[in-house]
């Protein structure tokens, strides 16, 4: 009734193909962004920001920059842990060797470095796909995270071989170190969250993304209607890899402050990551948003009521989140392989039809 | 937790006061992953102890005693959400039995004015108070083990280890390599060769590392292990038949659990030990007739006189001994976070301490100061005895080098005030 085209007239081209065609649509839109932008920074606390959101929105980042790879143009990596190891070393590198610097050009230089070491290690998907390349990029995991254990260059020469955040800032608030508010460093976050999801949509809506997804569909009938491969899987490697660095360098800095390679950006994160968008759909930026807060949100959701509302002991709750988790990727391999990104396609539709599903 | 409830509902209508004072203790756990074997048995004697505090004392000084479990499953983001989730409901001290989520606390709890007490483990240049002025990890610390290890490997050659062969066996984390530059030090002081053996997080695959060791033929053996990690060294040390007496743990490489599986072939095999083994205490007495009989113990209730759990109990002792001198130095019974720390840095142990807590002998004495926040460093040995299945104390609480240490945490502190513009604590 109220999810519906009819009497949306558009009258100018660009108006005919914006992301969203219907008026509900566009409106949801604008109330989640302002409720995000203007309403949470001042209401949000400590627990919510480090807890929830920060997670959530770094995350979704991560999510949408393998999204792009892997659900749009069909490379299959798994090796995410490692280009977020990238990103953070990068943005560690440049914190404490330009510390004068705002952030934002930190995280988004650290994003650049790792567009280029993901273009090194996608050179192989020229030759190889789908299991084979899926093992060279755990090969690229592996190697990163060793690299970034055994070169004492890329932590300083500290004795631990941590990296630790020293205090930085952006326009004089202070995002990184113990003393930032947990308004900067959320809005910190949210404005590159939001600044990924609307590159990566609008790249993916272009001529980039119809080549990517060309390459995905077939790749030798791509190629005869005149898509460049090369051109078409190391712009994926370069963007993806972008999107993932520039979420590993918040991780670690705004995030986490303190960062072990082999903890923090084991193989376990590139299947987390990757689990986030076969859960929320692949080829889709909703449903890297999906993904992402589905799986920050579970255990967080499960400690409240096994341990705090129901009195369960820790242990238990924590195994029944790993059975959770591992029954819902079955469960959606199966049932639903586009994941909640699909189930929300298919609401809008039987919306659109609502009341009148005949 | 429903007894719990009834103990507050107790102490509410005792205490007659309209805000429930009570002294909260957060405990990140880890019951689950591949350091469970540790965290467990840690997290049940974390626990025991307050549960006897307040069943047999009715506290600390009067107010109840409460411990907020959160399960981290060692894992640093794991633990950020615990310590956000903990923090608001009053925690006095934080214990995350981790040196990662240590290394993540730091700044954050000094920011909100909370202690960390990384009790033998964490960052070891904390032990400068003054530039870490809410960290603590007394009595002993990595490189104290470290220095130990040596010290024991030098009283069974008669002082001298020149041209030796020494293998150290690491976690490949920030708590493996802590004891490398320590080491490193001693070797040159010393006069031995150091190999050094990196095993990756979990530990399970170490089958190159003890090839190599097969190979090279190292006299003796450091392992600064942890979880399964030990356990698998173990057995293959065994393996190959490396003599057990050659080979030394640290304190966290040193559990019933990890030198079980090898069986007979472990016999022998060495820890250090910060804190006294066994259960032959009368602190145990109380512990089964209030804790255990009552059914209130955490966990299974089975991990009673294990080596970690007796280390679990000796971390919630001196977190209740604390409490004690800062509810003397601040004239509160209900204190807060920055009370504890002062408490923290007034800490003395005592052997009296020690025997009226029902444990004598438990740990080294030592005094904690502005200054000085990682304690003397006296570290005992202990042999796995498999016949027995126990693990006895072959060596008393003994110094260690600290000529080689002290340059080593001023040096390493003074980095790491200069990288983030602290200022002195004390004076």
């Amino acid at each position: 009734m109220f999810y519906r085209e009819a009497g949306d007239f558009s009258t100018t081209y660009p108006q005919d193909s914006q992301t969203f065609p219907i008026k509900f649509d566009r409106w949801r839109y604008y109330a989640v962004l302002f409720i995000a932008v203007v309403i949470i920074p001042f209401v949000i606390n400590d627990y919510w920001v480090n807890s929830i959101f920060m997670p959530f929105l770094i995350y979704a980042i991560a999510a949408i920059g393998l999204n792009i790879l892997v659900g749009y143009c069909g490379q299959v990596s798994l090796g995410t842990g490692g280009f977020m190891a990238v990103g953070a070393y990068a943005c560690y590198k440049l914190m404490t060797g330009f510390p004068e610097v705002s952030m934002f050009i930190h995280v988004l230089l650290a994003g650049g470095i790792t567009a280029m070491v993901g273009v090194l290690f996608g050179l192989p998907s020229l030759r190889i796909k789908g299991f084979y390349l899926a093992v060279a990029t755990l090969a690229a995991q592996f190697f990163l995270v060793w690299l970034f254990n055994k070169v004492s260059w890329f932590y300083n020469y500290s004795a631990s071989g941590q990296i630790n955040a020293p205090e930085r800032d952006t326009f004089g608030i202070l995002i990184t170190g113990p003393n930032t508010e947990a308004w900067a460093t959320y809005m910190f976050c949210l404005i590159f969250t939001i600044f990924s999801a609307v590159v990566a949509r609008n790249l993916t809506r272009g001529s980039v993304g119809r080549q990517w997804m060309a390459i995905r569909d077939m790749d030798i009938a791509a190629e005869i209607i005149g898509v460049n491969p090369l051109k078409a899987k190391l712009t994926a490697f370069a963007v993806s890899s972008f999107f993932v660095g520039i979420s590993g360098a918040l991780f670690f800095a705004v995030y986490l402050g303190a960062v072990e390679v082999g903890e923090a950006f084991g193989i376990t994160k590139s299947f987390l990551v990757l689990f986030m968008i076969i859960i929320g759909g692949l080829g889709s930026i909703f449903g890297s948003f999906a993904g992402a807060a589905f799986l920050v949100l579970l255990p967080v959701a499960l400690k409240i009521i096994g341990v705090d509302w129901l009195g369960w002991p820790t242990d238990i709750v924590a195994h029944l989140n790993l059975v959770i988790v591992g029954g819902l990727i079955v469960v959606f391999l199966i049932a639903e392989p586009h994941g909640l990104a699909q189930l929300w396609r298919i609401a809008k539709e039987k919306l659109r039809l609502w009341p009148f599903p005949h | 937790m429903n007894y719990k409830l009834g103990t507050w509902a107790v102490a509410g209508l005792m205490a007659a006061s309209p805000v429930m004072a009570d002294l909260v203790f957060p405990s990140l756990s880890y019951r689950t992953g591949p350091y469970a074997a540790g965290g467990i048995p840690f997290a049940d004697g974390y626990a025991d102890y307050f549960t006897l505090l307040n069943e047999r004392d009715g506290g600390i000084g009067g107010v109840m005693t409460r411990v907020v479990e959160c399960e981290t499953g060692y894992n640093t983001e794991k633990g950020v959400e615990c310590y956000e989730s903990t923090k608001g409901e009053g925690a006095l001290v934080y214990q995350p039995l981790s040196t990662g989520i240590t290394y993540q606390l730091i700044p954050k709890a000094t920011a909100d004015d909370i202690p960390i007490h990384s009790m033998g483990y964490g960052r070891t240049s904390a032990a400068n108070g003054d530039v870490f002025s809410h960290v603590f990890n007394y009595p002993a610390n990595y490189w104290n083990g470290a220095s130990a290890a040596v010290n024991h490997i030098l009283d069974v050659n008669g002082g001298d280890i020149s041209g030796k062969k020494i293998a150290l066996v690491y976690h490949n984390s920030a708590y493996g390599k802590e004891p490398i530059r320590t080491l490193e030090k001693l070797s040159e002081k010393h006069g031995f060769e150091l190999l050094l053996l990196a095993v990756d997080h979990p530990g399970q695959e170490q089958k190159s590392q003890w090839l190599q060791i097969r190979r090279e033929r190292p006299d003796n053996v450091i392992m600064y292990g942890w979880g399964v990690m030990n356990q698998v060294a173990i057995q293959e040390a065994a393996n190959i038949r490396f003599p057990m007496e050659n080979f030394i743990g640290i304190w966290w490489s040193g559990a019933e659990i990890d030198v079980e599986p090898a069986g007979d072939k472990a016999n022998g095999y060495k820890a250090l030990s910060m804190s006294a083994v066994g259960d032959d205490f009368p602190l145990y007495d109380d512990l089964r007739q209030y804790v255990v009989e009552a059914g209130k113990a955490a966990g299974a209730g089975d991990q009673l006189g294990t080596v970690p759990y007796n280390r679990g109990l000796y971390a919630a002792m001196l977190a209740a001994e604390a409490v004690k001198v800062a509810q003397d130095m601040h004239g509160v019974a209900d204190i807060t976070s920055g009370q504890m720390r002062d408490g923290m840095e007034n800490l003395v142990i005592t052997e009296e301490i020690m025997a009226a807590n029902g444990v004598p002998g438990f740990g080294p004495e030592f005094t904690v100061s502005c200054e000085n926040h990682g304690g003397d460093g006296l570290v005992a040995v202990t042999q796995w005895d498999a016949a027995a299945g126990e693990f006895v104390q072959i060596a008393d609480f003994a110094p260690t080098d600290m000529e080689i240490i002290q340059p080593l945490i001023d040096e390493d502190s003074a980095a790491y005030k200069a990288e983030n513009n602290i200022e002195s604590n004390c004076n």
